[in-house]
């Protein structure tokens, strides 16, 4: 992570005159340690408050409850059965989550792009991707119900046109039910994220395709597509990424009756859990973490090949 | 298609000489179409809402029966969130401006973590180093909002003072006899408010919202109390639903409007979600 952040902010220390020469005396040392004192009230703050409980998860995937000692027994449990079963549901949800978003904002932003910059259109749909963006959670899920859960308004509606979406299979309470509802936070979510690269395409190379006689897909597939791709990747890293966390909506919407990781995770907490089991919910979460650390190092590679044209 | 209506629109309608960077694109039917139908699946939902929940449903919402307790809760966590995010961050991100401008990149990579981290699997862990004392208290939340705030308070606190001489203003401030307390009291804060005040609405948004962590603590936020009382009444946590929305979104509108009236020093750009975005900017 660390070492994966640094280029972005990597050109600011080149112009601070902090660049002093070589030799470091004792003197120096000591001044750094000093200087770093400064950050102490912050490192507590965050090995206490982030560092300490993940490395207690850590810990506790590989601990026998009742003994204390060293077991791979809950990493067994966590990649087996029902535990395996809704990492593959949740990976599911995400993939499908980030996708189908990804293509819908990638659209809606390039609709937004080719209108002229400042205009109202186009300020509009920014500010209220950045409120729609925000919108997770509980209320959403009722937002939902109301539209189209079972007495929802939008079912009365389709059932007065003679289709009763509930009698030909469809529930809003179960995976596409919130495959649906994540569309509402993703969408906007992808259309902020995407964006900032499409508007890296410069209308010169769109020029130049179109002066050597390129049509329209020709500048896509061997211009604007190439160098847009590695961008697109990392934004759909962003949105599995965030489909992948997600607890509350799907909790609230469905009561934890489908098997994501994150609920559960939950329901370890709740107190449902069997006797020896109860670091199971540690291995889960380790996993998670661990996937969720792969997407991070895909997404900052993505983004260091989409930096190498858009800028 | 598009090309090709843009080229002959550009030769009829372009009798001047070309103006570079004056793109005049046709808006065709096809870009209306996606974004009437987006606008249909974002606003249809509110729409239904409003309707589901009626008017009455409104009214009741402050007599029910936990509701004061619950908002009440929260904004007590939002005040404390808030107060010790900026006592931590604020002088931290100062310090680190002022002193040691290299490790803005190590901080910005630290804040960001409480993002990817899914929130469950941290108060997990939360859960279980946590002292007995602290967990019998809601305060345990409000300390762990301080983390999840992180990432949203650094980054507007971060652009505010990229936008700033900050050197300038403290070396003034230090020549005519202040004190560094009287330096950030009087000198830095004021021309920091925009984003002061964008990392303090984007905390207390957070705060009002988190639904996660305050539910698997035990805690009944307000959040938490939506879900609970929908088992008695579907309109009235419904219309409470919205009712919380409607205040995030004045938060959030406020910031836009602010951020737009503040220029680019104005943290805008930070959004819940979209702390990727400013990231991007940094680099520029």
């Amino acid at each position: 992570m660390t070492q994966a952040t640094a280029p972005a902010g990597a050109p600011a220390p080149v112009t601070e005159p902090a660049a002093r020469p070589g030799r470091r005396g004792l003197a120096a040392v000591l001044r750094g340690a000093r200087d770093l004192a400064g950050l102490v009230p912050f490192t507590a703050y965050v090995v206490l408050g982030l560092l300490l409980p993940m490395v207690a998860i850590g810990i506790g995937a590989f601990q026998n409850p009742d003994t204390g000692g060293f077991t791979l027994g809950n990493i067994r449990a966590a990649t087996h059965g029902i535990y395996l079963h809704s990492f593959a549901i949740s990976i599911e949800l995400s993939v499908v989550s980030a996708i189908v978003p990804g293509i819908l904002g990638l659209l809606i932003a390039y609709a937004i792009f080719t209108a002229r910059r400042g205009a109202v259109l186009r300020r509009m749909v920014i500010t209220a991707s950045g409120v729609f963006a925000n919108f997770g959670g509980v209320p959403l899920a009722f937002l939902f119900i109301a539209t189209i859960g079972t007495t929802g308004i939008a079912t009365g509606w389709l059932k007065d046109l003679g289709f009763d979406p509930y009698s030909h299979g469809f529930t809003l309470y179960d995976l596409t039910g919130v495959m649906i509802v994540y569309l509402y936070f993703q969408i906007p979510l992808m259309v902020l994220v995407i964006l900032p690269a499409l508007e890296g395409l410069r209308p010169a190379w769109r020029e130049a395709a179109e002066n050597m006689g390129a049509r329209t897909w020709q500048y896509w597939r061997y211009v604007g597509g190439p160098v847009l791709l590695p961008a697109f990747l990392g934004c759909l890293m962003l949105l599995f990424g965030s489909a992948f966390s997600a607890y509350a909506t799907a909790e609230a919407l469905t009561s934890g009756t489908i098997p994501l990781t994150s609920i559960e995770i939950g329901s370890f907490l709740n107190g449902n859990v069997l006797a020896g089991q109860e670091n199971v919910g540690k291995a889960i979460g380790l996993g998670m973490v661990l996937i969720i650390a792969v997407l991070m190092v895909l997404y900052v590679f993505l983004q260091r090949r989409a930096a190498r044209w858009l800028r | 298609m598009a090309a090709i209506a843009d080229v002959s629109q550009a030769g009829q309608a372009a009798p001047g000489p070309a103006r570079p960077g004056s793109r005049r694109r046709s808006f065709p039917a096809w870009r209306w179409l996606i974004l009437l139908a987006a606008g249909a699946y974002f606003l249809i939902p509110l729409y239904a809402a409003f309707r589901f929940a009626g008017f009455a449903a409104f009214g009741q919402i402050f007599s029910q029966v936990g509701f004061s307790d619950a908002l009440i809760l929260s904004v007590k966590l939002a005040v404390v969130t808030t107060l010790i995010t900026l006592a931590l961050m604020l002088p931290t991100t100062i310090y680190v401006h002022l002193r040691l401008p290299r490790l803005r990149p190590l901080l910005e990579s630290i804040t960001i973590l409480p993002i990817v981290i899914p929130p469950v699997v941290l108060i997990l862990g939360v859960l279980q180093v946590s002292p007995a004392q602290l967990k019998a208290s809601p305060y345990l939340l409000g300390l762990e909002y301080v983390i999840l705030a992180m990432p949203f308070a650094y980054r507007s606190l971060d652009a505010g003072l990229r936008a700033l001489d900050l050197r300038t203003l403290v070396d003034a401030s230090n020549s005519l006899g202040a004190r560094w307390i009287t330096t950030l009291w009087r000198v830095i804060m004021p021309n920091l408010r925009s984003g002061l005040l964008s990392a303090t609405v984007l905390t207390v948004a957070l705060v009002l919202g988190e639904f996660t962590m305050a539910s698997l603590d035990q805690y009944q936020t307000f959040p938490v109390w939506i879900v609970a009382f929908d088992q008695t009444s579907g309109p009235v946590s419904v219309a409470a639903s919205l009712f919380a929305l409607l205040v995030t979104w004045v938060f959030l509108l406020a910031i836009a409007a602010i951020g737009g009236r503040a220029g680019r020093g104005g943290a805008s750009q930070v959004t819940l979600f979209t702390v990727t975005r400013q990231d991007r900017g940094d680099s520029r």
